[in-house]
């Protein structure tokens, strides 16, 4: 088969690959139909997430067609539709028993703190991902799930990771009715995140990013107020005055390990690994709530430490919620919400590419070039 | 302001953000958000086990020190081979909250790379730094106009991707050119 392989910081090429095998009863192989190419698959290909292996394919959000089954699989068939989250979970262990599926223990042998994720570094379990034409979903029975006749299949890859994430992180966000939030980054995540803040009831909604193109989509796909940090010398200072020196009750960081707005945390992570990401929009999360507000964190850092202001957040009584999101307990309320037309998730695609061209791909998501949002891989 | 008791700036009504906003408030109540409360007992998963059955382990997978066993299930991606492989499993012994441990994951991946560059020269499909990096995007997608008065952060630090990627090669590249020039000129030295 064709798969995206991992070559080094920075390179990705199509290589030829044994299809994947079933190595457990309860695995089934999975003929990808439709992947994307995540925010954080950047954090792998700019080689910061610690043992990232040359000749890994990655992709977690991806969904296709069953091919095979293992002999203890009940609820799938060959040829069903599905949809994969990027969680790998048992369902079964301690934290698969209270909902916190991205939190499973019997996945990942290489690491306790993390859950299992698809095509994710060894980190996180050593899983081959779905950038490719087949691929090994284990607990076939626990994690996938038939697309709906009605669904359409972009929005359906939309849904495995980004849509769900934004709306994990408003909801982590405990919003009431009227509170002002504020989403750092307008990437997919932030976009989505803006978006369902409005379902939970907020009273105003700000982006702040500093790609013009995307804070253009955050105020005509997500209805919100946005502000270029660029243009700004502090915009914690911009926040403080937007909320007349109260400061935002909610404060969402959609961004992540390479945050941008501070050069010496973006190179010190980004550039030269010293940290486990760059807490630029964490940071100024922590600075722009409010007292007693809550920050919600649904960028992806990795597993080493970073240069957090933790004293601001102690000092401000902050509640600080954060987690990998439990992709399948969202989707039920989530395929209500888009079959009402509240959400219409693959508004924000802006590039469809095949596999022979992922290079390109990846090059054209992570220099943001081509005013990219979204970038949707397909293998058939 | 936040010096008096009330909220500073007053809000749309309810009434004018639902006429601007579909679904607005739809979830509203706690109750109807998935993940309230974060931890919950019964919810169904599809599991048909208390513990699930294990899988094989084909060669000493690497875990974490924090886990008790390996799990039952477990990725069957890349193997640990080479130097990197050997600095790989030598960090396995830290735990994960020390510092070495991830340290040298990511010396093991700096290492993987270059064994893997210089394990495709001698295949019939060697790295291409060109393809590889996608780079011909460049030209393709608009790379100057995607930059050029766009008020974007990350041109301060975008310069440094090429050094960051072709750096060493041509630093390798250099080396080995000196290298070759020092032995060719001691050969005619001792031929004379």
């Amino acid at each position: 088969m064709r798969a995206m392989v991992y070559r080094g910081p920075y390179k990705v090429r199509v290589e030829e690959k044994d299809i994947p095998r079933i190595e457990h009863p309860n695995d089934a192989i999975v003929r990808v139909t439709g992947a994307a190419i995540c925010g954080s698959d950047l954090h792998l290909y700019h080689g910061m997430m610690p043992d990232t292996r040359v000749g890994m394919t990655f992709g977690h959000e991806f969904v296709g067609e069953v091919h095979e089954v293992g002999s203890s699989v009940e609820n799938l068939s060959v040829g069903d539709r599905v949809m994969v989250p990027f969680n790998i979970y048992c369902g079964s262990c301690y934290f698969c028993a209270r909902g916190l599926y991205s939190n499973c223990h019997n996945v990942n042998p290489n690491a306790t703190a993390v859950g299992g994720i698809y095509g994710y570094s060894h980190t996180t379990g050593g899983y081959d991902g779905g950038q490719a034409e087949f691929v090994r979903v284990p607990f076939a029975d626990v994690g996938p799930t038939k697309i709906p006749e009605w669904m359409d299949q972009e929005d359906a890859v939309m849904l495995t990771d980004a849509l769900p994430t934004g709306y994990f992180g408003a909801q982590l966000g405990n919003i009431e009715q009227g509170d002002t939030v504020v989403v750092f980054g307008a990437g997919p995540v932030g976009l989505y995140a803006a978006k369902s803040s409005w379902l939970m009831g907020a009273g105003r909604v700000i982006v702040i990013d500093h790609l013009e193109y995307r804070l253009e989509k955050a105020r005509t796909f997500a209805h919100a107020e946005t502000y270029n940090f660029n243009e700004y010398d502090d915009i914690v200072v911009e926040m403080k005055k937007a909320t007349d020196h109260l400061g935002a009750d909610v404060v969402i960081d959609a961004v992540g390990a390479e945050a941008d707005g501070n050069l010496t945390q973006h190179i010190t992570s980004s550039k030269f690994k010293l940290q486990g990401g760059s807490p630029v929009a964490l940071n100024w999360a922590i600075d722009s709530v409010r007292k007693g507000g809550t920050v919600s964190v649904v960028g992806a850092y990795g597993p080493m430490f970073s240069a957090v202001k933790f004293g601001d957040a102690m000092n401000k009584g902050l509640t600080l919620r954060m987690n990998q999101c439990p992709v399948k307990r969202q989707w039920p309320r989530l395929f209500e919400h888009i079959q009402n037309g509240y959400l219409k998730p693959s508004d924000i695609i802006t590039h469809r590419i095949p596999l022979e061209h992922i290079a390109e791909g990846y090059h054209i998501f992570s220099a943001k070039l081509d005013d990219c949002i979204k970038l949707i891989v397909t293998t058939v | 302001m936040p010096y008096t008791a009330e909220r500073p700036i007053p809000r749309p009504t309810p009434e004018e953000l639902r006429a601007k906003i579909p679904g607005w408030g739809v979830d509203l109540d706690p109750k109807d958000r998935p993940s309230f409360p974060r931890e919950q007992r019964g919810i169904p998963t599809g599991a048909h086990w208390d513990f699930p059955e294990r899988q094989e382990e084909k060669w000493p997978r690497e875990r974490s020190v924090e886990h008790k066993f390996l799990t039952p299930v477990f990725g069957t991606s890349t193997p640990p081979k080479g130097v990197s492989g050997a600095i790989r499993k030598y960090a396995y012994k830290y735990s994960e909250g020390r510092a070495a441990h991830w340290l040298l994951l990511i010396a093991g991946d700096r290492v993987d790379a270059w064994e893997s560059h210089l394990r495709s020269f001698g295949t019939l499909h060697p790295d291409n730094p060109i393809t590889e990096t996608g780079v011909l995007s460049e030209f393709k997608n608009r790379g100057m106009a995607s930059r050029w008065g766009r008020k974007r952060a990350d041109t301060k630090h975008q310069w440094m991707d090429p050094i960051i990627v072709a750096g060493p090669w041509l630093l390798v590249g250099t080396g080995v050119v000196l290298a070759l020039k020092g032995i060719t000129k001691a050969t005619r030295k001792t031929r004379r």
